[in-house]
């Protein structure tokens, strides 16, 4: 021990020694490990799955990638799968989705960004009651609302439609859109809202001229929140729509929990990918926006 | 000029017109819808709602149905295992996430892709992987165990925690981004102060960080709690309510007594009483949270 | 009608807690008048009144002669200067300048002719086209200051317009708002908490405290002649001493002291054996070799020096109360040490121990 060093302090100095395979990083490399796998998981047996032919699934383990890739599955997933009677696979509920969530998602952002800003700006006697019962509205069970929109929606004749789910979609989707705007406009300085009205501009002027412009990043979050939501919507479709109309995720349950003649594994998991797809899609590109998205609804009013 | 008073009601017009949209929803389906259910539950309703009175009868039927208990059964399990594990997942994924690790982003992403994903989909995938033909009980025999049984969907006795499998893989991420969001506000002077006075981590978290964590807990358990009442596609995709009767849950049963079985009544009795869940639950924290807020202006 | 704006018996009420109460207040054409006071004494939301942001509960204003009560902000005749600038962040510089005046439909000519007439005034023509992002603080201020101009107003209202610079560029700017306000001759009400800020640009000063205004004067006034107690102790710092007595025989007793009030300018004669309170600024007590030109001299102890540079300020007992005096920064003075000091009862104030109003 009686180094010839020069210095003249003795124990230890300088960096603290590091181990980069101390107990704790295996521990928690090892979990992270394990526990990220097991999410991975069912999205690699799921593409797996859609890429082998039906005898390789009869032969093999559901973990083993394909021997032999195929786009079978797929293509048939996607046009010629049956449900039922009707043998046109996804490609019907996927229009359909797309026309159900691209008015849905405009006309929900339209409605709550402008109701957020009155809430937050031009705040007149009871907005806040109604706001209230607005938010609270968000915790009743959609069940308990089923059946009289059912009623007003025949009433104005479009149950049924496509139109008339879009309306269901507005309608569910204010509560929590209106507190992410709401939220976010109250956030912005009041000064500039003020600075605005010296400057003459209105109701109207100040949120196209002044709000608007500020909130992208919002309107991001809103329209993904609103994309992945209303694509992944089950019940809705389903009580809503008729066959013609049902959405993607409708036809999806259909074909796969269809019993009529031999299971096709494959073909059922090309669809259920095929259906995750738009939103799997907006999560990966979307990454903290959705986040952000999420921890809205946990952020109180 | 405005020499004389604008009429209150005109007063900030174009705010009012905004607000239609929102005050037609609160009053009409919100209050209105929910006001209309719970009338036409003491009704009895069958094809078509009608307001012929017959008492508290529907819930008499309801609470005698085999197939309501079950399914209130099958919520009590799922929802009581799904709550004690998402929090102690979540909570305990967050906190190995926060441990400034490498791969922070990516480890993130895929905890919660699954969240992403609608419930159709994610019952299906697990149905899959649970089957036991080629599942997961096939791999294990493969493996040499020969007797291995897993087989959570075809065996009525625990076909509920099939669900609750495909549950926790899509909820769980949702905790832990939330945890993680609620580990991320503590200050952190707090952890410098406990390491000074030598408390271990495991301590720190039990006793100061958590009870700290308390608004996100609270927001999280509303969250999940809300979400766990609400289950009904998951079930219908990965089980159909099958084996037999076994995975029946409430929302399930009020879809199927309004559009399959033609029996409304029943229906609105039993939404009724998922509401009254939600209420329980919804109710007392909103007095905690928003009681007192009336003072701080 | 020489008066710019008028403010009748103004009332505002939040619910039942009352902002403002009976609020009277009359402003000269050109005046520069500060409303002065604390966090939550109501000096903004009377500027909000006064630009429309606020709806009043009762009462009237007047700008220019017209009853402005109920107009909308941009129609009453004002520009207003924010404490956070409040630039919209996605316009330039120019399109802060000229949203108001598209809004007001201006032709083109009109509204270039007024950017650049506000931008060279403001020294702010190089920065036109880039956004309030790429701007110092103090930059944004003056295009802040700019948009007020292009309005071609008569009445200039700030709220707070230097709270959030820091202290150089704060005196910077104060002097450059003063030499605006010699340029334009347009009315301008400026809200703010610093004293500072308020002696060096009022004409006059409204001191503000529970939504009154308490004192409406000429700087010199609020400072040489605080009609009550709160406000001799919110004008200059350090604060004013403070020595509670009795006014008996022409002399204010404090103790075993009896300073003489014969130089004392009381406003409706000199009361006898009243309970008061006698304000002294610590600027006022003599010093050193004039020590023997004061009215009343007594010796005390220094119990602890602050020295700021310019000035020394000692901490001392007198009567039994905590008393600070301001000595010239070059004074060298110790703790413990005796110091003899002179108070001249011409430059104090009293204040009736009760209802704290001057005597």
């Amino acid at each position: 021990m009686a180094d010839t060093t020069s210095q003249t302090f003795t124990g230890p100095h300088g960096p603290k020694p590091t181990k980069a395979f101390s107990r704790r990083n295996i521990f928690l490399y090892g979990t992270l490990l394990v526990v990220t796998l097991y999410y991975a998981l069912p999205l690699y047996i799921m593409i797996v799955t859609s890429l082998k032919g039906m005898p390789e699934i009869r032969l093999g383990n559901i973990f083993a990638p394909p021997l032999e890739v195929t786009f079978e599955p797929w293509v048939k997933a996607w046009s010629e799968a049956c449900t039922g009677l009707t043998c046109d696979g996804l490609s019907t509920g996927f229009w359909n989705s797309v026309r159900i969530t691209i008015p849905s998602v405009i006309l929900s952002i339209i409605i709550a960004s402008v109701n957020g800003y009155a809430l937050a700006n031009w705040k007149f006697k009871g907005a806040n009651v109604f706001f209230t019962i607005l938010i609270f509205g968000a915790f009743i069970p959609y069940q308990v609302m089923l059946y009289p929109i059912v009623i007003m929606l025949r009433e104005i004749g479009l149950y049924g439609s496509l139109t008339g789910l879009v309306i269901v979609h507005t309608v569910f989707g204010m509560p929590i859109l209106t507190l992410l705007f709401r939220n976010y406009f109250s956030s912005l300085p009041e000064e500039l809202f003020k600075a605005a009205r010296v400057d003459g501009a209105g109701f109207w002027g100040i949120y196209f001229r002044i709000m608007v412009p500020m909130s992208l990043p919002i309107f991001t979050v809103a329209m993904i929140l609103q994309v992945t939501g209303i694509w992944n919507d089950f019940l809705f479709g389903v009580v809503y729509t008729g066959p013609d109309s049902y959405p993607m995720t409708v036809s999806l349950n259909n074909i796969v929990n269809s019993t009529q003649g031999v299971k096709e594994y494959n073909v059922n998991m090309a669809a259920t990918i095929i259906t995750g797809l738009v939103p799997l899609t907006i999560y990966f590109v979307s990454g903290k926006l959705f986040v952000r998205g999420i921890a809205a609804g946990a952020v109180k009013g | 000029m405005a020499s004389t008073r604008p009429n209150q009601l005109f007063r900030n017009k174009s705010a009012k017109i905004a607000a239609i949209p929102m005050i037609v929803t609160a009053l009409f389906v919100f209050v209105g819808g929910t006001a209309w259910t719970i009338v036409y539950s003491f009704t009895s309703s069958g094809l078509l709602p009608r307001l012929k009175w017959v008492g508290l009868d529907q819930y008499e039927r309801l609470w005698d149905t085999r197939k309501w208990l079950i399914s209130i059964e099958n919520l009590a399990i799922y929802g009581l295992s799904m709550l004690i594990l998402v929090f102690v997942i979540g909570f305990i994924l967050a906190a190995l996430i926060d441990q400034k690790i490498r791969f922070e982003n990516t480890i993130r992403t895929v905890i919660l892709y699954p969240y992403a994903l609608s419930f159709v989909v994610t019952g299906l995938v697990w149905q899959w992987i649970l089957n036991p033909e080629f599942g997961v009980q096939n791999i294990v025999r493969g493996w040499g165990w020969e007797t291995f049984t897993f087989d959570p969907l075809y065996n009525a006795e625990i076909a509920i925690f099939g669900i609750l499998i495909a549950g926790l893989w899509q909820g769980s991420g949702l905790v832990m981004v939330l945890m993680l969001a609620g580990l991320r506000g503590i200050d952190q002077d707090v952890w410098k102060a406990a390491r000074v006075d030598g408390i271990p981590a495991w301590k720190t978290y039990l006793l100061i960080v958590i009870p700290m964590m308390r608004p996100v807990f609270i927001t999280t358990l509303v969250l999940v709690v809300t979400g766990i009442v609400k289950i009904y596609d998951l079930i219908v995709a990965q089980t159909g309510g099958g084996p037999g009767i076994a995975t029946e849950v409430p929302a399930k049963y009020v879809y199927d007594m309004m559009f399959q079985a033609n029996n409304l009544g029943q229906g609105f009795a039993a939404s009724t009483m998922m509401l009254l869940t939600v209420a329980l639950v919804v109710i007392p924290w909103a007095i905690l949270e928003f009681g007192g807020s009336k003072n701080r202006g | 009608m020489t008066n710019s704006v008028e403010i009748k018996n103004l009332d505002l009420q939040f619910g039942a807690v009352k902002v403002l109460q009976d609020l009277n207040l009359d402003i000269g054409k050109g005046e520069f008048l500060v409303l002065l006071g604390s966090s939550g004494c109501g000096k903004s939301t009377l500027l909000n009144c006064i630009a429309g942001l606020l709806d009043v509960s009762g009462g009237q204003i007047h700008i220019n002669g017209t009853n402005v009560t109920w107009a909308e902000p941009s129609e009453r005749g004002i520009g207003m200067v924010f404490q956070s600038y409040a630039l919209y962040p996605q316009m330039t510089v120019e399109g802060n300048l000229s949203f108001g005046l598209k809004n007001a439909k201006l032709p083109k000519s009109e509204i270039e002719s007024r950017v650049k007439r506000a931008s060279e005034i403001l020294q702010i023509e190089p920065l036109l086209k880039r956004k309030p992002a790429a701007l110092s603080g103090g930059q944004r201020q003056r295009v802040a200051i700019g948009r007020a101009l292009v309005r071609d107003v008569d009445v200039f209202l700030f709220d707070e317009p230097l709270s959030n610079l820091d202290a150089k560029l704060r005196a910077d700017l104060r002097v450059e708002i003063k030499r605006l306000h010699h340029s334009l001759q347009n009315t301008m009400i400026y809200v703010t908490h610093d004293q500072i800020e308020a002696m060096t640009l009022a004409d006059r000063i409204a001191i503000m405290r529970g939504g009154q205004i308490m004192q409406l004067g000429s700087p010199d006034e609020i400072y040489g002649r605080p009609v009550n107690k709160y406000v001799a102790d919110f004008i200059g710092s350090p604060s004013m001493n403070f020595l509670e007595g009795k006014i008996k025989d022409g002399a204010f007793h404090v103790g075993d002291l009896a300073i003489p009030l014969a130089d004392y300018a009381f406003a409706d004669g000199a009361p006898n054996n009243l309970d008061a309170t006698i304000g002294i600024r610590p600027e006022h007590v003599v010093t050193g070799e004039l020590v023997g030109n004061a009215a009343y001299q007594v010796d005390v102890e220094v119990s602890l020096i602050e020295p700021t540079g310019s000035d020394t300020l000692v901490d001392c007992t007198v009567a039994g109360n905590h008393f600070r005096v301001r000595m010239d920064g070059q004074s060298r003075v110790s703790v413990g040490q005796k110091l003899r000091i002179g108070i001249n009862p011409s430059m104090a104030s009293l204040f009736d121990l009760k209802s704290e109003l001057r005597l």
